[in-house]
């Protein structure tokens, strides 16, 4: 039975070391391909492609509506409202942010340290 | 063995300044967007992420003393940009300093392009060092006199005063860019200037604000089917009809404004083909060419993706003629670079001022140097460390393989939060600017 066992574990750790020397093979750049694959299946097909770049053209956007926000706070009355996720980076339609949200943008009125 | 005006092989680079503050507390306003010498390479002026532009002489006694030619003392500072909100489009608008262009010295006043994601401004740095005094309506102090009490007139005169520099804005260009600026570039003529966004350039005359001419649009009909932005552009330093845009597939297109109107068909697109076998998700996206920027000569131009820095040949279209690797060994750490967004740093790079050599920067507060004559590169570390005044500094090494040599660095030790992205080299001397996070680095040839 041991000698059994034995030989399944030989043959599991072959096809291992198959992989492994062929990784050295494929270039770094698609075994991290593959890294990132594993670790996220939903990734796009299209890397470069319209969702990239929408992300980048829509920077700054802040989807402050007064209107929306008050309404919001009429229909949920005393419950809290829903805020925002830590990382801000989908455009959702559901999350409707709130003036805690918004950073205050005020100007730096502190001279900068490279001139002192 | 001598190079003509410095191969890196016989230049020595010595600490020469730091400015900044030293605690490892950063606020974000202090962070350098942008770093620019003038056309004599007298002035060195930075941006900040607070909308501050700082702005730096040599002295004058300094120029003809060799060992102290690095040295850079403030010479003026003021608030370029501040914080916008678009409430039409619910759109914040960062005061950031995008890049500031120097335009070319006309008078006794400096000009300086500065440009945030939306307003260019054109900023006026002139000296005061005399002032009237002998008024006869107003008091020395500034009350005024009773005419009444006037019996005497008198002219006033100049007297000399401690010096001051003033800044002030001189244009406003304002709501011509719907994305985001990245690039400006002030035309060889002196009279116009462009301004590149993610989508569109536009041509300006610097001496009107109300309208500008759009010269390229790439925006396509339908936002789906976007696959391209224009990531910087550059006017030649000679030929004032001639341009160049760069884009995030890593093309570079030159276009002639002699051509037409709109330069949306380009003259010439330079490209370097790509091995399809070696296609990964990745390809794309350290394809994006971040910074674009001809040769003094006007017969080259340079460009930086992720890892590399290309020379192209302006009539050579088909590939660059020199490639230099800045950090390849961080093709093995592109999951991770992606996940922690570094992927998408933008490093520019720099000319020295007679074409030979080549910097841009890296992670862990390293740059690079390429001397194009001497086939040599180095890397060198703007660090605290180093700093003693005319300390040479040590290239650096970085160990790839298994076995690390001592004085080397592991890969895996780098810090990726230290980038340096913006570098720039005096137009004439071997004296160079280095921008950390937060802090300004000049560096000098210790012989000079």
């Amino acid at each position: 039975m041991s000698e059994d066992n034995d030989e399944t574990q030989t043959t599991e750790e072959t096809p291992v070391e198959e992989t492994e020397s062929q990784d050295q093979v494929i270039s770094p750049e698609k075994a991290e391909e593959a890294k990132l694959k594993a670790r996220y299946p939903n990734l796009g097909h299209k890397p470069g492609g319209s969702d990239l770049l929408r992300k980048r053209l829509q920077k700054g956007q802040k989807y402050f509506d007064s209107g929306d926000y008050n309404m919001a706070k009429a229909k949920i009355k005393n419950k809290q409202l829903p805020t925002a996720a830590p990382e801000k980076t989908e455009i959702t339609g559901d999350h409707i942010p709130t003036p805690q949200d918004l950073p205050q943008r005020k100007p730096s009125l502190v001279a900068s340290k490279l001139a002192g | 063995m001598a190079g003509p005006g410095g191969g890196s092989s016989d230049v020595q680079w010595c600490f020469s300044q730091v400015k900044g503050a030293m605690d490892d507390d950063v606020a974000e306003a202090d962070i350098i967007s942008t770093v620019e010498f003038n056309h004599t390479g007298e002035l060195l002026a930075t941006g900040d992420k607070g909308g501050r532009v700082v702005i730096f002489q040599q002295e004058p006694e300094s120029k003809n003393q060799p060992q102290c030619k690095g040295e850079y003392n403030v010479y003026s500072t003021f608030q370029s940009h501040e914080p916008e909100f678009d409430y039409l489009k619910s759109l914040e608008i960062e005061e950031k300093i995008n890049k500031i262009r120097w335009l070319p010295q006309k008078n006794a006043a400096q000009f300086l392009l500065s440009t945030n994601d939306k307003t260019i401004k054109l900023w006026k740095i002139s000296e005061r060092d005399k002032r009237p005094e002998g008024y006869n309506l107003k008091e020395e102090d500034g009350r005024y006199r009773d005419p009444n009490s006037v019996t005497t007139l008198r002219v006033p005169v100049l007297r000399p005063m401690d010096l001051m520099v003033e800044a002030s804005p001189r244009r406003v260009f304002a709501n011509a860019h719907t994305y985001h600026i990245n690039s400006i570039s002030v035309n060889s003529d002196h009279e116009t200037y462009l301004s590149a966004d993610d989508l569109r350039i536009n041509l300006w005359h610097l001496e009107i604000t109300d309208r500008s001419f759009n010269i390229v649009d790439i925006k396509p009909a339908n936002m789906e089917e976007l696959t391209e932005v224009i990531t910087a552009a550059e006017f030649h330093p000679d030929q004032c009809n001639t341009f160049v845009y760069s884009s995030s597939k890593g093309t570079i297109r030159l276009c002639d404004m002699r051509a037409s109107a709109l330069c949306d068909q380009h003259a010439k697109m330079f490209e370097e083909p790509e091995d399809p076998n070696n296609r990964s998700f990745f390809s794309e996206i350290i394809s994006s060419i971040s910074d674009v920027k001809f040769s003094h000569s006007g017969r080259y131009m340079m460009t930086r993706d992720y890892l590399s820095v290309k020379i192209w040949d302006l009539n050579m279209e088909t590939r660059p003629v020199e490639t230099y690797q800045v950090h390849e060994y961080l093709r093995s750490k592109l999951c991770s670079l992606y996940e922690n967004d570094c992927i998408f740093d933008k490093f520019e790079c720099c000319w020295n001022g007679n074409d030979s050599v080549v910097m841009t920067g890296s992670y862990n507060n390293f740059f690079r140097m390429f001397d194009r004559d001497y086939r040599q590169d180095v890397t060198f570390e703007a660090s605290r460390e180093n700093s003693k005044p005319r300390s040479v500094l040590k290239p650096r090494k970085i160990s790839t393989g298994g076995k690390r040599k001592k004085d080397e660095i592991s890969v895996d030790s780098l810090d990726f939060n230290k980038k340096i992205l913006h570098t720039a080299w005096h137009p004439l001397d071997n004296i160079i600017a280095v921008a950390t996070t937060n802090n300004l680095y000049i560096f000098q040839d210790k012989l000079n």
